[in-house]
């Protein structure tokens, strides 16, 4: 007997089945948010070969930044890094189920510690990167 | 249970998230806003200070390299998903080694570039 008349049916799914619904397609931004995290890394990547190459190459590399492209990209980067940021500190207390006692540890207070501990590294970063 | 590597690459996934979203927002906004309109000082990462920390400092070239590396397979693991969920489930195991891989070069190549500073 062919395997197909013993295998299970599945309701085909159009591809693009996440248009459908809102929360649908804030997932795949969610998901996109990756595309840009990865891309972000990899133009640090790209700072530190420079850092290599020498003051001249370094130097070309930094004033570029300042080109309005540079700007543009760096600016929805940071809107979708930001999204990463807010919607996995949103699930951290699903992951992290404590209990003090019998009682469960409320999930805003969960959530809202990795908040604060996001202003104290980021003050951190700020301060060791830009020495000020 | 079915042996599965699928833990390894789960726990890499969330360190690299967890990094991602703890420090790229910041660094985002100093190399894209701060440094570009001189809102932090004249010219914070010149290039004698910037190699002098990276190259003289093994913490400081370290926790680089994480900040590089770890979010890669953060990448890597929730894009994996991302095209099977919109239909290329039939490739699902090319798209793991292209995911994967990439990822992997990245950290390879990541190894080499601080080896030669």
């Amino acid at each position: 007997m062919g395997e197909k008349e013993m295998s299970t049916y599945h309701r085909p799914i159009p591809n693009t089945w996440w248009l459908k619904r809102k929360p649908y397609i804030l997932f795949m931004i969610r998901e996109l948010t990756s595309v840009f995290v990865a891309g972000y890394c990899i133009f640090l990547l790209v700072l530190v070969y420079k850092l290599t190459q020498g003051a001249n190459a370094y130097g070309n590399f930094m004033a570029a930044l300042k080109s309005p492209s540079s700007v543009a990209l760096h600016l929805i980067t940071l809107a979708f890094v930001l999204y990463h940021t807010i919607t996995w500190f949103n699930l951290t207390p699903k992951i992290l189920v404590l209990y003090r006692g019998e009682d469960r540890v409320p999930q805003g207070l969960v959530a809202g510690t990795f908040y604060a501990g996001w202003v104290v590294v980021s003050v951190i970063v700020a301060w060791l990167v830009l020495g000020v | 249970m079915a042996k599965s590597n699928e833990p390894i690459w789960w726990s890499l996934f969330s360190a690299g998230g967890m990094v991602a979203a703890m420090v790229l927002p910041i660094l985002i906004v100093i190399t894209g806003i701060l440094v570009p309109f001189g809102l932090a000082g004249d010219d914070p990462l010149n290039f004698e200070r910037i190699h002098t920390a990276v190259s003289q400092n093994d913490s400081v070239e370290l926790i680089l390299f994480i900040v590089i590396t770890l979010p890669l397979f953060h990448w890597a693991h929730r894009f994996r998903f991302t095209l099977v969920d919109v239909g290329l489930k039939s490739v699902s195991t090319l798209i793991s080694i292209l995911c994967y891989g990439g990822a992997i070069t990245g950290t390879i190549v990541s190894i080499v570039v601080f080896w030669n500073i």
